[in-house]
């Protein structure tokens, strides 16, 4: 095993790791500020893929050209979610929120079952097979442009939250509930728009990663749970720690994969899980709460 | 009164059934076991454990595993996987509650370890991996107490005993000082504490009891199936299957998990047989449908059928709240 070898994984690595944390990004926004943990994050993120495949398949639009349209909706769909069957449940037991949105993980990846079946579906664009050659290391085109989209797609949800009246209000509201309240915030619709947010953030990464591995409904629960897992490794509530977390968990499942098996590279994702939970709950990059 | 009546129903049911519904039937016991055995813990004492196939799955490969390897029968083998279970549960109780780990994080972390066991087990050999492990078959026509090898009549006593046993031990248990110490740990933690209830000790209590009544539901599960496969038994959607039920019927009454296994499995049932005459069978119509059922009691029943039921009828049950 050469170093070049190792070198291309940890490269191929990082940038898959983006995408995943631009996902995680989404989780950790929602559940920063509504502080309601969505279950069915990767069935949203799956649900993106297809939408990426469909139009594909239909117009031969490239992923990348349907990028905004689909994230559009998905905030429309985000905003409508959250204040049409969420709101309600924001002050009930945390359980009751659980089965809420398992309830609705459950009907997104069934349905994708029932409408397209189990088979494996791809998007062929020519750029898959090509790379840039750098210094001996070799970045595939489709995983840098993916990545790049993920980090342009973080870096405006980031200034949107730093620098804009609305994108302090969430922070307002993420910070202390009934002040935001008093001050004649209006919650319910800023939450409908911090989950509007969340789900555009699934909606990039799934059109960026439908150019990098095939989508089938099945891979919902596998992407709920890698999400869980970078934003509680990075801190939950934490930016830059999803995204950190994202490379983290790209990287340590790229390299389980060289060096172990890749039927065993989750493994270490939840071995990780379990550290970070025991010993530093608030997570790699988060702040005591 | 009511109580005896369905108790002597159930007794004489399999006078009367079909085969077909009497599978029908054990599998509505088995749920209405495995929830209240979720129920103890989480309903009882306000733990969520989205990770309960973790002792499902190694109950199961317990006792299969020494039947299958040594020829040991499934009663000596209960032991080994009971306590096994109860070893996995006190390590995630004793890790959690120690690091002071609760409600989702709690729960992520049951996820975290029934999904390291599934890819674990995937990767046993000893176990059959991937593969499968597959028990040898059961001679349908002879009862063969020993190693529970017997015509599906005696899977259904056995399930129906399991079931009533654990009723009544939670009946017992709700009305036990651990009921109610873990009824107020549930309700307000730092409350129940402050009047010197040792908290963790009562936690650690309701993890033990839940993962060993699991452990007897996997066993079942090993040796009325005869086949085990990693992917399957470890997997998140057997944790949401087993919790449905109860979340269904009622979290934290007695008769929650029974009801909700009854009204899950026979809707399920029904719609199979539905479809079928109807020649659609689309995979994943009926988990839809059960995302759907789900998403409606928790909208407009959020405690559940059987409280708002009782309620209806007018019985008064103490489990309720």
């Amino acid at each position: 095993m050469t170093w070049d070898l190792v070198a291309n994984v940890v490269v191929a690595g990082v940038l898959t790791g983006l995408v995943y944390g631009l996902m995680a990004l989404g989780l950790s926004v929602i559940f920063g500020v509504v502080r309601v943990v969505n279950f069915a994050h990767g069935e949203m993120m799956t649900i993106a893929m297809y939408s990426a495949v469909l139009i594909f398949a239909a117009l031969k639009l490239d992923p990348f050209l349907v990028l905004l349209p689909v994230a559009g909706a998905f905030f429309v769909f985000g905003y409508v979610l959250q204040t049409g069957v969420i709101n309600p449940f924001i002050t009930r037991p945390e359980h009751t929120q659980f089965m809420l949105l398992i309830a609705v993980a459950i009907i997104m990846t069934n349905a994708l079952l029932m409408l397209f079946g189990p088979e494996a579906r791809s998007v062929q664009v020519d750029y898959q097979l090509e790379s840039f050659e750098l210094g001996g290391v070799l970045l595939d085109k489709a995983r840098l442009y993916a990545a790049s989209a993920a980090v342009v797609a973080a870096v405006l949800l980031f200034a949107f939250f730093r620098f804009t009246l609305t994108g302090k209000s969430i922070r307002a509201c993420a910070d202390n509930y009934l002040g935001a309240r008093i001050v004649g915030l209006n919650v319910k619709h800023l939450y409908g728009l911090t989950f509007g947010l969340g789900a555009a953030c699934v909606a990039v990464a799934g059109c960026a990663m439908v150019l990098l591995v095939d989508v089938t409904p099945s891979l919902g629960p596998y992407y709920t749970l890698l999400a869980f897992v970078i934003v509680i490794v990075g801190g939950l509530g934490s930016m830059t720690g999803a995204l950190l977390g994202g490379v983290l968990i790209g990287v340590s499942e790229a390299l389980a994969g060289l060096f172990i098996a890749p039927s065993a590279k989750s493994m270490f994702s939840f071995g990780l899980l379990i550290l970070v939970l025991l010993l530093r709950p608030q997570g790699l990059f988060g702040k005591r709460s | 009164m009511l109580l005896a009546a369905l108790a002597a129903l159930l007794v004489a049911f399999p006078l009367f059934a079909g085969s077909y519904a009497l599978s029908v039937a054990t599998l509505i016991l088995y749920f209405a076991y495995t929830g209240q055995a979720w129920n103890v813990m989480t309903g009882f004492a306000g733990q969520l454990s989205l990770g309960h196939s973790l002792y499902v799955g190694v109950g199961a490969y317990a006792a299969g595993a020494l039947f299958y390897h040594y020829g040991i029968g499934p009663w000596a083998g209960l032991w080994i996987a009971i306590l096994l279970c109860v070893l996995m549960g006190a390590i995630i109780g004793f890790l959690a509650f120690r690091f002071g780990i609760s409600g989702v994080y709690f729960a992520l972390l049951t996820i975290a370890f029934a999904e390291f066991a599934r890819i674990g087990f995937d990767h046993l050999d000893w176990l059959g991996g991937p593969g499968g492990m597959f028990l040898k078959v059961a001679q349908r026509d002879q009862i063969d107490l020993l190693n529970f090898r017997g015509p599906p009549v005696m899977y259904y006593y056995a399930m129906l005993a399991f079931a009533g046993g654990a009723f009544a031990l939670c009946a017992w248990l709700l009305r036990s000082r651990a009921g109610y110490y873990w009824q107020a740990i549930r309700e307000d933690e730092e409350a129940a504490r402050s009047l010197g209830i040792d908290a963790f000790r009562w936690k650690m209590l309701a993890v033990a009891i839940s993962s060993a009544m699991t452990a007897v539901s996997g066993v079942f599960f090993a040796f009325y199936y005869n086949n085990l496969f990693p992917e399957q038994i470890f997997s998140i959607n057997r944790s949401i299957e087993l919790i449905l039920g109860p979340v269904i019927g009622g979290l934290g009454t007695l008769f929650g998990p029974i009801l909700g296994a009854a009204v899950l499995t026979l809707l399920s049932d029904g719609l199979t047989e539905l479809l079928a005459a109807l020649g659609w069978e689309i995979p994943g119509f009926k988990q839809v449908f059960y995302g759907v059922v789900l998403l409606l009691v928790v909208m407009f029943l959020p405690n559940g059928i059987w409280p708002a039921l009782a309620k209806r009828l007018g019985i008064d049950d103490a489990s309720n709240r």
